[in-house]
C-alpha cells in the first residue's frame, strides 16, 4: 500500500498505508469516489481489488492468532508492488 | 378537512431516548403540517430536515408520491429478509452458492429488492469467523437489512473493531477459540457485506421459517452467532 | 495527517451498545437523500465528503442524522440547487408552521 497522506475525499483508511497485504480478487471497476466526491464523474472507473491484511502485519501488539486478518476493498492507484512482486 | 390520527402510517416506534412516534403525515403535503406534539422540541436540524425537503418539492426535483413511496420503502427493510436469504442458504447448497456468487440476484430470487448497490455474503466455516465494518463512515446494506445499529455506526466499533476484534465480539457475549480465524471486512469501496453464518447443530430437519427466526440482525454484521435456545 | 473520520485502528472505549429506533424526521433525511441519489442530484461520495468536511468537533457532537442533513444542505447549496436565503426562509417557515401548531393545534387543519 502507498503511504500517502493527503487532504480530501479518501476511501483508502489511515491503518493499512504504508501495509504489506496479499490480493484476495477484484470486485468491480467503480468511478473514483475521490473526483465523485467533488462533482466530477470519477471516469474511467478504477478497479477495486479485496486485498488481506495479516493483524500481525497492521499492529506490533495484536494479541490474537496468526490467521486473524482484515480484508480491506482498495482502489487501484493506492497499490503498490512489492519489490519482489509478492 | 382534517386529518385523523390512524396508524396507517407505520412511521416507527417508540424508542429509548428521546424520539417519538409521529402518527406521520406524508411529508409534503400541502395541507398544513400538522405535527404530533408528542415528538418533542423541534430542533433546528428536524427544522432544516423539513426546509430541505419543502424545497426539492416546490422545486419540482421531487414529489410528494415519490417521498411517500420511499419512506415506505425504507420501512420495509429489516435483517428478517437476511435471515431469509441465510435459512435458504442453510438448506438449498445451490442457492447457497448463488447467494455467495451475487446477494442482490439471489435475493430478487426470493422476491426481495436488495437495491441497485452490490452486497456480497461472507460465508462462516469452521476455523473461519467473518465478521463486517464501515471504519470510514457507516456502509452497511441497508437496502436489504434496514437501517445499522447506532453502535455500527459510532466510533468504539468502527476503530476498534479491525484492531481488536476479539475483545469487541467478547463485549458482545462471543468468544471465539483461537483456531477460529477472525476475518474482518471493511467496506471502503461500493460493495457492502453481509455474514452468511454458520448453521448451527441440533437444528436438523428444521423448515427454514424456523431457521430463519435464529439469524438475528446481530448474526448477519458477525457480532453474535445463530445458537439454539435450550429446549 | 489522518482525518477525523478515519479511525481505524484508534483507541476507545467500551461499545455502546443502547439502540433507538429512528425518529420520522431521521427517516425523511434518508428518504431524501436516496432520492437525490437516484436523481442524480448529488452522489453518496458527495455526502461522504460533506460530512467529513463538518469537521472534528460537529463530527463528535452532532448525531449521525444531523451530519447527514448537514451536509445533505451544504452540498446543495455549493451546487446551486438552492440558496442561502431559500434555506433560510424554508427554515424560518417551516419553525413557523410548527410554532402555530403547538400553539393551537386544533385550529390548524385547512377548512
Amino acid at each position: 500500500m502507498k503511504a500517502l497522506f493527503p487532504p480530501g475525499h479518501c476511501r483508502t483508511p489511515f491503518y493499512i498505508r504504508g501495509k504489506r497485504g496479499r490480493i484476495l480478487d477484484l470486485v468491480d471497476v467503480e468511478p473514483d469516489p475521490e473526483e465523485r466526491a467533488y462533482g466530477r464523474s470519477g471516469l474511467p472507473a478504477v478497479p477495486v481489488w479485496r486485498v488481506v491484511f495479516d493483524q500481525h502485519e497492521l499492529w506490533p501488539d495484536y494479541r490474537g492468532p496468526d490467521r486473524d486478518r482484515v480484508v480491506v476493498g482498495i482502489f487501484e492507484p493506492w497499490l503498490e508492488p512489492l519489490e519482489d512482486g509478492g | 378537512m382534517s386529518h385523523d390520527h390512524e396508524p396507517d402510517h407505520d412511521h416507527g416506534h417508540l424508542g429509548h431516548g428521546h424520539d417519538h412516534e409521529s402518527h406521520g403525515h406524508p411529508p409534503g403535503q400541502r395541507h398544513p403540517f400538522q405535527p404530533d406534539l408528542e415528538d418533542g422540541p423541534y430542533s433546528w436540524h428536524m427544522a432544516l430536515t423539513d426546509a430541505v425537503a419543502d424545497l426539492l418539492l416546490a422545486k419540482g426535483l421531487i414529489t410528494a408520491d415519490e417521498l411517500r413511496r420511499t419512506l415506505e420503502d425504507i420501512d420495509s427493510k429489516s435483517p428478517a429478509l437476511g435471515a431469509r436469504l441465510v435459512a435458504r442458504a442453510w438448506v438449498d447448497p445451490a442457492f447457497k452458492a448463488r447467494l455467495l456468487a451475487d446477494v442482490n440476484a439471489a435475493a430478487a430470487e426470493l422476491g426481495i429488492d436488495a437495491g441497485p448497490i452490490p452486497i456480497r455474503a461472507v460465508e462462516c466455516k469452521p476455523g473461519e469467523h467473518h465478521v463486517i465494518v464501515c471504519t470510514l463512515c457507516s456502509c452497511y446494506p441497508r437496502l436489504l437489512l434496514g437501517p445499522a445499529p447506532d453502535w455500527y455506526k459510532a466510533r468504539a466499533y468502527r476503530s476498534r473493531v479491525v484492531r481488536e476484534p476479539r475483545a469487541v465480539l467478547a463485549e458482545f457475549g462471543l468468544e471465539l477459540d483461537p483456531e477460529v480465524a477472525v476475518i474482518v471486512h471493511d467496506s471502503t469501496a461500493e460493495l457492502r457485506f453481509m455474514v452468511l453464518p454458520e448453521r448451527p447443530a441440533g437444528t436438523e430437519g428444521w423448515d427454514e421459517e424456523r431457521l430463519a427466526a435464529l439469524v438475528t440482525r446481530d448474526c448477519l454484521i458477525g457480532v453474535a452467532r445463530p445458537t439454539v435456545p435450550p429446549a | 495527517m489522518r482525518r477525523h473520520h478515519d479511525m481505524g485502528g484508534l483507541p476507545a472505549g467500551p461499545v455502546e451498545r443502547s439502540e433507538h429506533e429512528h425518529a420520522p424526521w431521521e427517516k425523511k433525511v434518508d428518504a431524501i437523500l436516496r432520492l437525490l441519489v437516484a436523481k442524480k442530484i448529488m452522489t453518496l461520495d458527495e455526502l461522504r465528503r460533506g460530512i467529513e468536511e463538518l469537521g472534528p468537533g460537529a463530527y463528535d457532537e452532532l448525531s449521525y442524522f444531523e451530519r447527514w442533513i448537514r451536509s445533505i444542505a451544504n452540498i446543495l447549496l455549493e451546487k446551486g440547487v438552492v440558496t442561502v436565503r431559500e434555506l433560510a426562509l424554508a427554515i424560518e417557515a417551516a419553525e413557523a408552521r410548527r410554532a402555530a401548531a403547538e400553539a393551537c393545534p386544533k385550529t390548524v387543519a385547512a377548512p
